[in-house]
């Protein structure tokens, strides 16, 4: 015990104070300390475990099923396997073709060749009708040569490339969901190769998707940062006035200001109304504001305002009155005092109401798909589509993955030139 | 204090039997919504409960029935117990394995005078696992407003921007809106299909759209083109027969619909995995000679059985005939085109990926 009091080098100052009963004042501070973290470790468990669940899991499902290529492998196991050894050269042999037959006849009694059928079709039109009307027949196949036997149900089994495609889909991960998310596909030697012209659009809407965001960001920012200034330097009254103004609306179902701007925007709409009636424009002759990408950029700048307006607010406000009043009986007109003792101040707003902005609108899929028409439609409204129309989860998976980087990325430079510590949300 | 526990014990017993009797005498019917559920909630839901008091929910999730089931299966909680659906989907569900089959003359009633399930029921009707209960109509309507002098009247005509001027609205979807460009340009109904399997003909259909593709609004509700139309925001709409039929007579809008170079197919029920018990006895009543006619009293959807199609009258509520608001009524019938399920089961896929291609050039 006395050993442990006695100080362990006398230059450091360091410690041989003890607590009342004995204990070294650094050990019982760790101790406490410990508890202090476990005490805080519980507070924040439910919350961890709710991200966990609702957050990371579902991210990193995403994330299995973009590359997840289960169907052949599982559904047609032998002719994968028999496939394995197929140089590619002309059409299989036989024993592929009586491995085939087994599965479609086996896939068609369980009712799982379905699942092989639409994740081919996926890859080439035709696959559905010629797998589902294979495995019909197939059940009637007792006995071999099964080569003829496939052939003469359908001709198209003559095809090699058919082969080609059920053996390069027999891994059991593919990339062919993000080929297809950026306009690429397999070459049916296997190399890769860009879409025809008539088939690209992936690319492109990633592209609008962000530049449109860029805009709304920067309608917002310029929209929402005079508002801002005003909330935070009006006298109480108004002040409070004037924030019940910005978040009224930001209370309001989102559903119903998009559907308030069709009716305000659309051509016989409540705008092109007045314009007609004052003469600004002839009857037959009304602007186009909505289902486009105007229609889009008004309605998500309205929208996403407040998410401007709040951290600007918030930075703002703990800006004193007292240096724009120093800037000014220093001698600085009223826009040098504001450029270089205002704004500076701000950037740390700007920054975090950019980005929420920003990311938001990148998200957005609901307002697009009513005010956007067919050019105002944003990457998001794809997900959607594959998730619910076309069905293809794996493909809706894989852009929401690069979508999903994309932000990750830009998020990394955002830190980079900014500084994720400049951000004040509030 | 036994009479106490007695007393626990029968309201215990009895909260037990009626949680129990309310989970069997719910059934969520999934739907496409609108003027449509309306349509069966008057014809069948409604007699049903009033027969055996069960409750019938109207879920309106038919627009994306496929994933449902399909997310429903994987999850292993399957929550719907009745499913309106195209054929289309409907085999693909049933191919998937997601869907009961479907012995028609066993499961469902006969027509009044005795004739089986699978003569009456018109041809296309029955599925492995699908039962339609209706014949509705793609076609496109127009405002009558919007024109003075001459009307149009013919498929060529929503494709004439000179002589017909203002917008069209149109589904977001390569279903129906390549047919009717062939159509339009001249190809007989009959040739359609055929056409569309290559690819001059997909060529040929773009071209056609690519004349009209500026003054297009896209829709992807149901509701939007009646809406639309009412608004004048359009001068032509494409839609269902019977939301037209319902903006038309019921709220009194002006339009009219141009029945050439309809595109007609079916529409009915699929019951999911495992709910057949549940579900037989509804099913059976919902699908017979006298409910399927009595549907057509709310909406013009013709039905999908020869024996139902003799009962159909007058509109309940206006008292007007519904025979000439049917799809196949004669005059309205003649230039007809019965969508090929069987083509787009394989080239949806790929002709949508164009089509969304094409719509972003």
């Amino acid at each position: 015990m006395n050993d442990v009091a006695l100080p362990t080098d006398p230059n450091s100052g360091d410690t041989n104070l003890t607590t009342a009963d004995g204990v070294p004042l650094k050990v019982s501070l760790r101790r406490a300390q410990r508890r202090d973290k476990i005490k805080a470790l519980l507070l924040v468990a439910p919350l961890f475990a709710f991200l966990l669940v609702a957050f990371v899991l579902p991210i990193l499902d995403m994330l299995t099923r973009s590359v997840d290529n289960p169907e052949v492998i599982t559904y047609m196991p032998k002719t994968s396997q028999a496939l394995t050894g197929w140089d590619g050269v002309g059409l299989p042999d036989e024993a592929v073709f009586a491995a085939a037959v087994e599965d479609l006849a086996k896939g068609s009694v369980d009712r799982t060749i379905g699942h092989v059928a639409s994740r081919l079709n996926y890859e080439m039109g035709g696959m559905r009708s010629l797998i589902m009307k294979s495995a019909r027949k197939a059940k009637t196949m007792s006995e071999g040569p099964y080569k003829e036997a496939l052939l003469k149900a359908d001709k198209r089994w003559e095809n090699p490339e058919i082969w080609l495609l059920i053996q390069r889909e027999s891994a059991p991960y593919t990339l062919s969901y993000y080929l297809s998310a950026v306009d690429l596909q397999y070459a049916s030697d296997g190399s890769i190769e860009s879409k025809p012209a008539h088939m690209e659009i992936y690319v492109d809407l990633f592209v609008r998707t962000l530049w449109m965001s860029g805009a709304i960001t920067f309608m917002c920012l310029l929209l929402g940062y005079p508002v801002a200034f005003l909330l935070a330097n009006l006298p109480m009254r108004q002040a409070n006035l004037l924030m019940i103004l910005v978040l009224l609306p930001f209370w309001t179902s989102m559903l119903v200001r998009t559907t308030t701007w069709i009716a305000i925007l659309q051509s016989q709409g409540v705008l092109n109304d007045i314009f007609v009636a004052l003469g600004l424009l002839s009857d037959d002759n009304r602007l186009q504001m909505i289902y486009n990408k105007t229609g889009t950029i008004i309605a998500m700048t309205h929208i996403l305002l407040p998410f401007m307006i709040l951290p600007l607010y918030s930075v703002m406000k703990t800006i004193p009155p007292s240096y724009m009043r120093a800037a000014r009986s220093l001698g600085a007109t009223a826009l040098t005092a504001f450029r270089r003792v205002y704004f500076p101040q701000t950037l740390a707003g700007i920054g975090a109401g950019s980005i929420l902005v920003f990311i938001l609108s990148i998200g957005y899929y609901i307002t697009p798909a009513l005010v956007g028409g067919q050019s105002g439609r944003f990457i998001t409204n794809f997900i959607a589509y594959h998730m619910q129309q076309s069905l293809n989860w794996g493909l809706a998976a894989a852009i929401g993955s690069l979508l999903l980087g994309i932000v990750v990325a830009l998020y990394m430079l955002y830190n980079r030139l900014v500084g994720v510590n400049n951000m004040k949300l509030g | 204090m036994n009479k106490w526990i007695a007393n626990v014990g029968v309201v215990a017993v009895a909260g037990m039997v009626s949680t129990g009797a309310q989970a069997a005498d719910t059934l969520n019917v999934v739907s496409w919504g609108g003027a449509y559920t309306e349509s069966q909630t008057k014809a069948y839901h409604e007699p049903w409960t009033k027969m055996h008091g069960t409750k019938i929910i109207n879920v309106d999730k038919a627009q994306a029935a496929l994933a449902g089931l399909r997310a429903q299966v994987q999850a292993g909680n399957v929550t719907w117990d009745l499913v309106d659906m195209l054929p289309s989907e409907a085999q693909i569900a049933c191919d998937e394995g997601l869907v009961e089959i479907l012995d028609a003359d066993k499961v469902l009633a006969a027509a009044p005078d005795g004739t089986p399930p699978s003569k009456d029921f018109i041809s296309g009707a029955l599925g492995e696992c699908f039962v339609a209960s209706i014949v509705y109509s793609n076609i496109v309507a127009y405002n009558t407003e919007m024109f003075s002098g001459k009307m149009p009247t013919k498929m060529a005509d929503v494709f004439d921007l000179k002589n017909f001027p203002g917008k069209r609205a149109l589904q977001k979807k390569p279903i129906n809106n390549l047919e009717w460009a062939l159509m339009a340009d001249g190809v007989p109904a009959d040739k359609v299909y055929a056409m569309l399997a290559t690819e001059d003909g997909i060529k040929r259909a773009f071209a056609k759209l690519d004349t009209i593709k500026d003054s297009v609004i896209w829709w992807e509700e149901g509701a939007q083109p009646p809406q639309l139309l009412a608004d004048k925001e359009v001068a032509f709409g494409s839609g269902y027969n019977g939301r037209i039929f319902n903006a038309a007579v019921n709220e009194n809008q002006p339009f009219k619909i141009i029945w050439d170079a309809q595109v007609f197919e079916l529409d009915g029920w699929v019951v999911p995995k495992g709910k057949m018990d549940k579900v037989k006895g509804y099913l059976k009543f919902a699908t017979d000679t006298q409910r399927l006619a009595d549907q057509a009293k709310y909406i013009s959807y013709g039905p999908a059985r020869s024996s139902s199609a003799a009962l159909v009258s007058k509109h309940l509520a206006t008292g007007i005939e519904m025979k000439p608001h049917m799809p196949t009524y004669g005059p309205n019938f003649a230039t007809a085109l019965p969508k090929d399920d069987a083509f787009w089961a394989d080239h949806l896929d790929e002709l949508t990926e164009r089509f969304n291609a094409w719509l972003a050039q």
